[in-house]
Parts: C-alpha cells; sequence; structure tokens
C-alpha cells in the first residue's frame, strides 16, 4: 500500500475514527483525556467528517449518550483513559449488558491516586469482567488497525458486544512513529455500513431495551451473553484475516515471536512487548532460548490457544502493567496460570509486575528479567515467585 | 549514518524540544526513515528543564522506552549545563551540539566530554532571522549537519512541508524558519 506516514497514536486513531465516520460520538475533555476526541472534534468542525459530535457534560454521560445513541441504532463511539473510563464505569457495564456495539479507544494510563497520568494497565483492567471486548496494541499501527477491525467485531451478528481498542499511554499515545494508513475508502468499504438488526427507532418493530429482569430472567440473558463472548476469538480471527488479505498485515488472538523452540517466555501487553522484542533478539544471540507471547485479545482470554502456544517452555514470565492487590500476582498471571493448571505442566510461572505509573522498562531491564527467568530454567529454584520490577525498596 | 541513531534533546519549557524532535522525525519519516520522536512528560512549566527524544532507523523500531544512551545530545539552553549533566550516557564517540555564544572547544573543556562537541548561537540567529529566541529550529539544522543525515538542500525540500503543515495558520513564519535552517548549516562549529 506504501501510505507511511508519521502520526502519535492519538492522531492515529482519531484518523481511523475519521475513516470509519461513525454516527455519533460523546465526549467529554476529563483530565486526563485524550487527544483522540480533541483531534476528532477538529476534523467535526472543520466538515471532514459529518459525525454527530455530541459534547457531554462527565465522562458518565459520554458512555451513556453512545449507549443512548446506538440503542437508537446508531454506530456509536467516545474514547478515554484512566480516571475517565472509572467514571464510566456504570454504564460500560450496562453497554456490554444491552448488547450495543460500542467501540472506544482507551489510552491506558495510571489511575489517580495519587495523581499520575502516566502508562500502565490499571484503568482497563478494572472493566477486565465487564465482558466488553478488550484489544491491545504495541504500538500506533496496531492500535490503528485494531481500531479499523473493531466496528465489524462489534457488530457481528454473533457477537454483539462493545470493544475497547487499547494503547498505552503517552509512551503510544503522544509519540510519532511511521504508520501504514490505509486509503480512506479502503476503510469504508471493509468496515461497511452499520444496518442493526434491532434498535429503538425502528417503529415498525418496537422493542424495549434494558427494563425490569428479575431472578426470572436475568440469568439466561446473562447466559446468552457468555455465548456471544465464546465465538468472539472465532469472529476475532475471521475479521483479521480479511484485513490482512487487505493490507498484508496479519494478527491473531496474540503475537509469537521467536516462541517455536523457546524454554524461556515472556507474556506481555502492550508497547513493552516491543521493547521485549529486542531484548531477546540480544540473548538469543547469547544461546538463551527465548520467546515472547503477546496478547492481542485479553478479553473474552484464548487461553486454550495460549497453553498450546507454550508448549515446551519450561519458565514462564507473565509481565502485568497493573496490580490486583490479591497477594495473588497480576491480573494476567491469574489468567496464565489458571490456563496453565488445565494441562497439569510442570513449567515454572513467575509474575513480573512492572511499569507502574509509567516507570521505565528498558532494553537492559528486560534483558536482567530474561536472565533471572533463565537461571529458574537452569535450577529449578525460585526465590520469589511474583516480582516488582524496578521498585524501591 | 548508522543503522540506528539515538538523539536526546535538553531544553527548557517553551523553548521547543519537543516540536523540534517531532519535525526532525516526520522529515526523516518523508525521506523513508523509520521514525520515533518522543517527549519525556513531566508537569508542564514554562522555563523547567524537558527532554525529548529521537529514534531514526532504516529498520522497524520495535523499543518502546527512554533513551539511555543516546548518539546525539542536543542542549538548547546552556544554562542547564550547570544542573544537570547533559552527557551522561552519551556514548564515549558521540557527539554533543550546545546552543552557546561560546566557541566549541572552551564548551568542551566546561563539558568535560571527550567526544566530539559543536556549538551554534541559535539564539542569536533566530533573533535576527525571526526577532524572538527560538532556539529549536536553528538547532534542528544543526542536528541534520553533525549527523551528515541530508545535504542542506534535501532537508531544506523535506523541511519546508513540514512548516506548510506546522504554520498552516501562521505562513508569515516560514521563510524567517527556513533562512535559520540554512544558516545552522552554516554556522555550526566543532572545537
Amino acid at each position: 500500500m506504501g501510505n507511511r506516514i508519521a502520526l502519535t497514536g492519538n492522531e492515529a486513531v482519531a484518523l481511523g475514527m475519521k475513516q470509519i465516520a461513525p454516527d455519533v460520538v460523546a465526549a467529554y475533555p476529563i483530565t486526563p483525556q485524550t487527544e483522540v476526541v480533541q483531534i476528532f472534534s477538529q476534523y467535526v468542525a472543520d466538515g471532514d467528517v459529518d459525525t454527530e459530535f455530541v459534547t457531554v457534560e462527565s465522562e458518565h454521560s459520554a458512555m451513556s449518550a453512545a449507549l443512548g445513541a446506538s440503542a437508537a441504532g446508531a454506530r456509536a463511539m467516545t474514547a478515554t483513559s484512566s480516571n475517565g473510563l472509572e467514571l464510566m464505569f456504570e454504564v460500560v457495564n450496562i453497554t456490554a449488558s444491552l448488547r450495543l456495539p460500542i467501540v472506544m479507544p482507551i489510552v491506558n494510563r495510571a489511575i489517580t491516586g495519587p495523581i499520575n497520568i502516566h502508562c500502565d494497565h490499571s484503568d482497563v483492567m478494572t472493566i477486565r469482567d465487564s465482558s466488553w471486548i478488550l484489544l491491545f496494541g504495541e504500538n500506533a499501527q496496531e492500535a490503528y488497525d485494531n481500531l479499523l477491525m473493531a466496528n465489524r467485531i462489534a457488530e457481528h451478528s454473533d457477537i454483539l458486544l462493545p470493544v475497547a481498542v487499547n494503547m498505552d499511554g503517552f509512551i503510544i499515545s503522544h509519540a510519532v512513529e511511521n504508520i501504514e494508513i490505509v486509503e480512506d475508502e479502503v476503510v469504508k468499504e471493509f468496515v461497511g455500513d452499520y444496518y442493526p438488526e434491532k434498535y429503538l427507532l425502528d417503529a415498525a418493530n418496537p422493542i424495549t431495551m434494558g427494563p425490569v429482569d428479575l431472578q426470572d430472567y436475568l440469568f439466561e440473558h446473562k447466559r446468552q451473553q457468555i455465548e456471544a463472548i465464546k465465538k468472539v476469538s472465532g469472529v476475532v480471527r475471521q475479521v483479521s484475516q480479511e484485513f490482512a488479505e487487505l493490507t498484508g498485515r496479519h494478527y491473531d488472538l496474540f503475537e509469537e515471536y521467536r516462541l517455536d523452540d523457546a524454554e524461556v517466555a515472556l507474556i506481555a501487553i502492550g508497547s513493552t512487548a516491543g521493547t521485549a522484542k529486542a531484548a531477546i533478539d540480544n540473548l538469543r544471540e547469547q544461546g538463551i532460548k527465548v520467546g515472547l507471547l503477546k496478547i492481542r485479545l485479553y478479553r473474552p482470554f484464548p487461553a486454550k490457544e495460549i497453553v498450546e502456544a507454550l508448549k515446551g517452555v519450561k519458565t514462564i514470565g507473565v509481565m502485568d502493567r497493573a496490580e490486583s492487590y490479591s497477594n495473588t500476582g497480576g491480573p494476567l498471571y491469574a489468567d496464565i496460570r489458571a490456563a496453565m493448571y488445565d494441562v497439569g505442566g510442570t513449567a515454572q510461572v513467575m509474575n513480573i509486575v512492572y511499569g507502574i505509573g509509567g516507570r521505565d522498562m528498558t532494553v537492559r531491564d528486560l534483558e536482567n528479567l530474561i536472565t533471572q527467568l533463565q537461571k529458574v530454567t537452569e535450577t529449578g529454584e525460585i526465590e520469589e515467585r511474583i516480582i516488582h520490577y524496578g521498585v524501591r525498596d | 549514518m548508522a543503522q540506528l541513531l539515538e538523539i536526546r534533546w535538553h531544553g527548557r519549557g517553551g523553548q521547543g524540544s519537543k516540536t523540534a524532535s517531532i519535525l526532525l522525525g516526520k522529515a526523516c519519516s518523508e525521506a523513508g526513515k523509520f521514525i520515533q520522536a518522543f517527549p519525556e512528560y513531566g508537569p508542564e512549566r514554562m522555563g523547567a528543564p524537558v527532554i525529548a527524544y529521537n529514534r531514526i532507523s532504516d529498520q522497524q523500531v520495535s523499543v518502546h522506552c527512554q533513551i539511555e544512551e543516546p548518539d546525539l545530545v542536543v542542549v538548547l539552553d546552556p544554562t542547564l549545563i550547570a544542573t544537570i549533566d547533559v552527557a551522561e550516557g552519551l556514548k564515549a564517540d558521540g557527539k554533543i551540539i550546545v546552543n552557546t555564544e561560546m566557541p566549541a572547544s572552551k564548551m568542551k573543556e566546561k563539558l568535560g566530554y571527550a567526544g566530539e562537541v559543536y556549538t551554534l548561537d541559535a539564539n542569536g540567529i533566530s533573533e535576527q532571522e525571526l526577532g524572538k529566541a527560538f532556539p529549536n529550529t536553528p538547532m534542528l539544522g544543526a542536528v541534520v549537519k553533525v549527523t551528515n543525515m541530508f545535504s542542506m538542500e534535501e532537508f531544506m525540500e523535506l523541511i519546508k512541508k513540514e512548516f506548510a503543515a506546522k504554520f498552516a495558520h501562521k505562513p508569515e513564519v516560514i521563510a524567517g524558519n527556513l533562512q535559520c535552517i540554512k544558516r545552522s548549516f552554516e554556522e555550526v562549529k566543532s572545537e
């Protein structure tokens, strides 16, 4: 395609939103918001996109307005970050339960307390049980590509669930990088028009959404939600396959990097996966058999496929950019440990909590970590299973 | 040019370090390079020390961390030298460019850095060409010259496009900024 330009992650995602041209975008500039909606609102003001841009009075209202628009039959989006997502939380859960295929970029940043605006995954991890589909990208390109695929996944008739497209705050959102842009017309055709099967403004076929649903039926409706969740992996793969045919850029549920013969594996989410690749290349030269599994689809969690990909690995370092305050490590670690239990293997699984509040994670840090994991492989001895890497005592 | 060139910009809030790193990145991207340009965000205050970075490569860059061992350091404000070790981590065979009226030999002594030291009176150039001290554009020109990234003619063509986009609402400053770049190519000096 050869359409390579240099943009920040925020600019890339805002451009993707312009190309998708949703019917409605509702947003509120909480601090820290993202530049995504700021840039998008400029497109609207300049007449570059005919989206109805609703300026609301809070993030709770932003998600409520997106909910209303989506229920009415519109393709709706918003974007948020950090505390903005926390303020949305009530409605985030409702949109998923109402099976509204809203798409929302999230710029992942620490939740305030004390105030911090930098990258970690503590914001998005609070909605991991909401039945939103959570996609993660390593860089601006992947954030943009995930966004272009998000509507297709969300609106698929087997799914009808909202999708959050995540990218690392500042590290990706505010950094300029090269990205390959898909032409407007190609995006338009790929994403397609939105024709919901059921919606409130369909006067000929009146329906109700979100009425009282007590002990007699709520469980059945949740069951339907679970059935839809089971089909997400397949739809993600199918849409990604079509996207690859269009762009030559291949995506799966996760990415395997030099994992085939690996004895040590890191599992990471987001930009640190890219830094880990450099560390892995360096240590491979020294003969250490190390690889990476980079999560793309985090919810629903492709446990079976991940376990299969980790076959033969002796030591697994699960990297969490968020704590769960459970004394059992971070959220990804809990997922991986649970998945590994089913296969009853002998692999050692360790947890590395890192990068909280934007703490930098360098190539050297990752080399140190891999060396530690390699030592576990050789000796079978673990001093501490859960490490908080790079924190002062 | 090295396969991967890593640059660290030191300046003060308001001097345009971040803008310079982005302009350099975008110009290099336009020329077909793989780039990163990113600031180290702290509290945003006018006059506070700030840092920005560039990675420029012939291959895709997957690393996403700060640069600890740059090939080149650019100092937009010489008063930073008294409080910050601007040469920290700078490779032994690296280069440093300082915005100062001081000759490079004297600056080299002051920094105590054994590698190549360059100076440019970026404030002076900017005051003459733009009527105000915006040291970032002249320093951008100095970076391109010192690294031999592009010839002056090539870079002027690339940066013209970036200026046209950046100053779409202030086209009157474009000519002065281009003149800053041209002069910095001619006036940046090593010891």
